[in-house]
């Protein structure tokens, strides 16, 4: 079922990205380079096993909605930070924050979130703790409230 | 015309983000601050190029392509990001923080 969900994404993906659909040289290629992507990604697979619930899918995008919307903010704050360091003193901090993720590929997304948010670097990952390092204060004591982490677990979270 | 138009002001802005990511690696203080000042070039100029260039491109396969690319960017700068800030954790490099000057101990 997996190898055959990743092969007509494949297919689309490699289709989309030619643009060519009727030279049958190219489309013989096409498909001999899908067939051995999908060789390795099931040996990988045997070998490490990420996550198997694909619902997650459906919920992404309203997470990823709201994280371009926290993207954008934080990077407003941090170049406030840069611009106008007298007004907006920044203050490094270094904390170690819960995460209440399950799976490794929850802990990866909050993980490459908390990074991706200018303002704050994830540079651990303990168990279930990461180490954060922000550029102020503030930026820590949001990230304690949890609401992305919650929105995380949501994510991760079979209904 | 519109389309120019959106073209220009995106990316003026990303411009203006990059140099002022450029501007905070040279002047913030220590090694992990001046990582979040990249941060800034990595996420929201990136975007601004991206998208300026989109208009661009028109409804056209380029558009996918440039959209592949831009998740494609925001996907590998916080892992590349974080293998840094760990590679130098890793090595015993101590964070400077806020009320203590010099140099603390990072919790371990």
């Amino acid at each position: 079922m997996y190898l055959i969900l990743l092969g007509i994404g494949l297919s689309g993906f490699w289709l989309l990205l030619s643009g060519f659909w009727s030279n049958s040289l190219l489309l013989f290629l096409g498909l001999a380079s899908t067939l051995f992507s999908l060789y390795i990604s099931w040996r990988i697979r045997r070998q490490y096993r990420l996550y198997s619930d694909w619902s997650l899918i459906l919920r992404f995008p309203a997470y990823l909605h709201w994280l371009l919307i926290e993207v954008f903010k934080a990077n407003i704050a941090v170049v406030k930070n840069i611009w106008f360091p007298r007004h907006y003193p920044i203050s490094p901090t270094v904390k170690r924050l819960p995460m209440s993720q399950k799976s490794k590929l929850g802990k990866t997304i909050y993980a490459n979130s908390i990074t991706l948010t200018p303002g704050t670097v994830s540079f651990d990952i303990k168990d279930d703790g990461v180490l954060v390092h922000a550029i102020v204060e503030e930026a820590i004591v949001e990230l304690m409230d949890g609401e992305m982490n919650q929105r995380v677990s949501k994510l991760e979270q079979r209904k | 015309m519109v389309a120019d138009l959106l073209t220009w002001i995106f990316l003026l802005a990303g411009s203006v983000l990059g140099i002022t990511g450029a501007w905070g690696l040279m002047t913030f203080p220590d090694f992990y601050a001046r990582v979040h000042a990249v941060s800034i070039a990595d996420t929201l100029c990136a975007a601004c190029f991206i998208l300026g260039l989109v208009f661009q491109a028109g409804w056209s396969l380029v558009t996918i392509k440039l959209l592949i690319v831009l998740t494609l960017l925001w996907i590998t700068s916080p892992t590349s990001s974080h293998a840094l800030v760990r590679a130098a954790y890793r090595a015993g490099l101590r964070a400077m923080t806020h009320g203590n000057k010099q140099s603390s101990e990072v919790q371990s």
